[in-house]
């Protein structure tokens, strides 16, 4: 559902590609691992998906749909089809828990009946029903995840993207959020996770694509970490 | 699109609350920019009807001789009265200067004497001529000089002349310094407001791109923002027009005595005017600052 064709891109500087002729693709129902040391083009990579950043050559697609050849004023409406977790969470911390993923509804234009019946949802599902009310600041780092997480999917997207999405948790934290992104999974959404944790690959035991220098230097269909 | 604009009003006022210190921030640097201004209008105001009243003391007295006739008095009254730069001219007759001098020096006893003395009234009428403009005297008095009738005994402009133009520089001075003085403190007042409030944003950055990231269109995100600062300049405007109130309420019987305007009483009589152009300035001010502050954000 996602092809990367050819795509290469550098920066202001000339020197460093943060990509190089860069060429997969991912099905659907997929879960990916994208690995590989700071600074070998895993955020670069996903910032193209989420239309965030522009390759300098070659295209991606989201199935038919060249995706750098979306208009501005039709970014939303794309953007709506995918779920984001980042390190940083990137909760909205003037709402609590509810109201963050209820935002992302709003935003898509779901009636108020749908919000009202899917937040819970989304919040039990990644089990933090007695924190809606809490604000970002009120909540530990897990939680903060399980939030950005229960946000992600709450618009029932076609693919979640998470970049680094342990990257700030201690291991039990980092084990409940990785085993719900496999829930979600199971249930049939496209995952795409980059990660520098060795214990997460290894235990995923799902494919994984290995990055060096802006280009992909290991395709494995049922990957370990290996750097 | 009812349900997204019924969303947009209740995210702006929740952020209105949620973030009290920067509202507050920004509705005082409104308040102070209109409180400027609300101030710069009374003023204006009052050096407006100050002025007026200063032009309206000066005049052009033309002196008959005691002999002339009233027919010609009234020729040459009216021939000045059709002049298109005079506003009025008053005439007082014989009678009526000899009995404002008998009143001005009732208590000068060597004058009244003299007078009494005198079989005949010595003085003669006289006509007062006020232009439409200060600087329409020249002309009026060209023209008195150009009938050189033999009915006019003095004509007292050369004698005024200096210190009506010294009037006339005075008043384009004001006037052109209160001028200014407007477009400057509105400049100033709209650049504070503009940095304030484009700090306050600068604050919601990070929010604004995660709206964007979870697919918010840019109407949905500027919305609340926009909203924000109408309230701002309403709240702003209301707070202004509170503090003038008991400052205008105390000068009144003070301005009211110096310049023949009591402010108060202005301010009351045209409240509607003053309370739109407040609160219309104040969320004009706080709207377009929303908007600029906001749109170099959206940029994707």
């Amino acid at each position: 559902m996602i092809y990367f064709d050819n795509v290469s891109k550098r920066y202001n500087d000339g020197r460093s590609a943060a990509l190089e002729e860069v060429t997969f693709q991912i099905e659907p129902k997929e879960f990916v691992s994208i690995v590989g040391h700071s600074g070998a083009g895993k955020t670069t990579l996903l910032k193209m998906i989420i239309a965030e950043d522009k390759p300098s050559s070659g295209q991606v697609f989201f199935e038919s749909l060249d995706i750098h050849r979306i208009p501005r004023t039709r970014l939303p409406q794309y953007r709506r089809k995918i779920g984001t977790v980042f390190q940083d969470f990137k909760l909205l911390l003037h709402k609590t828990a509810y109201e963050n993923i209820a935002f992302a509804m709003e935003a898509n234009g779901r009636s108020d009946e749908e919000i009202a019946e899917n937040v819970p949802q989304a919040l039990a599902l990644v089990d933090l029903t007695d924190k809606a009310w809490n604000f970002p600041n009120e909540l530990s780092g897990g939680e903060k995840q399980r939030v950005a997480i229960a946000r992600a999917i709450v618009n029932q997207p076609d693919i979640i993207i998470a970049d680094e999405p342990t990257g700030n948790l201690d291991p039990i934290a980092t084990y409940e959020v990785v085993q719900i992104l496999r829930k979600i999974n199971d249930l049939g959404t496209t995952v795409v996770m980059t990660t520098h944790n060795k214990g997460v690959i290894d235990e995923l035991g799902r494919r994984v694509i290995t990055m060096d220098e802006g280009r992909i230097i290991r395709d494995d269909a049922t990957g370990k970490y290996v750097l | 699109m009812f349900t997204s604009f019924r969303r947009i009003l209740r995210a702006g006022f929740i952020g209105f609350w949620r973030n009290a210190y920067v509202s507050l921030a920004s509705i005082f640097v409104i308040t102070v920019a209109l409180f400027v201004i609300g101030s710069t209008m009374i003023i204006d105001q009052l050096l407006t009807v100050s002025l007026s009243q200063l032009q309206s003391k000066v005049d052009i007295n033309v002196y008959f001789v005691p002999s002339a006739s009233q027919e010609d008095i009234d020729a040459l009254t009216s021939s000045v009265r059709a002049l298109p730069e005079v506003e009025m001219v008053t005439y007082t007759s014989r009678e009526e200067a000899l009995a404002d001098y008998r009143e001005k020096n009732q208590n000068d006893s060597v004058t009244m004497q003299a007078l009494e003395e005198l079989k005949e009234n010595p003085l003669g009428a006289t006509i007062a001529v006020q232009a439409r403009e200060t600087s329409q005297y020249e002309s009026i008095n060209q023209f008195l000089q150009e009938q050189k009738s033999p009915i006019v005994d003095e004509i007292n402009y050369t004698k005024n002349k200096e210190s009506i133009d010294k009037l006339t520089g005075i008043i384009d001075a004001v006037q052109q310094a209160s001028f200014v003085t407007l477009i400057v403190l509105i400049i100033a007042a709209v650049m504070i407001t503009f940095n304030t409030i484009r700090l306050a944003i600068y604050t919601a950055k990070e929010e604004i791109s995660v709206m964007r990231l979870v697919g918010a269109s840019n109407g949905f995100i500027r919305g609340p923002f926009m909203l924000q600062g109408v309230m701002y300049g309403v709240f702003s405007g209301v707070i202004a027009l509170l503090i003038l109130y008991p400052i205008l309420l105390w000068l009144g019987p003070k301005t009211a005595a110096f310049f023949e305007l009591n402010v108060f009483d202005y301010f009351v009589t045209n409240f509607a005017y003053i309370f739109g152009v407040l609160i219309g300035i104040g969320v004009a001010l706080g709207l377009v600052s929303s908007v600029l502050a906001i749109a170099r954000y959206l940029r994707v």
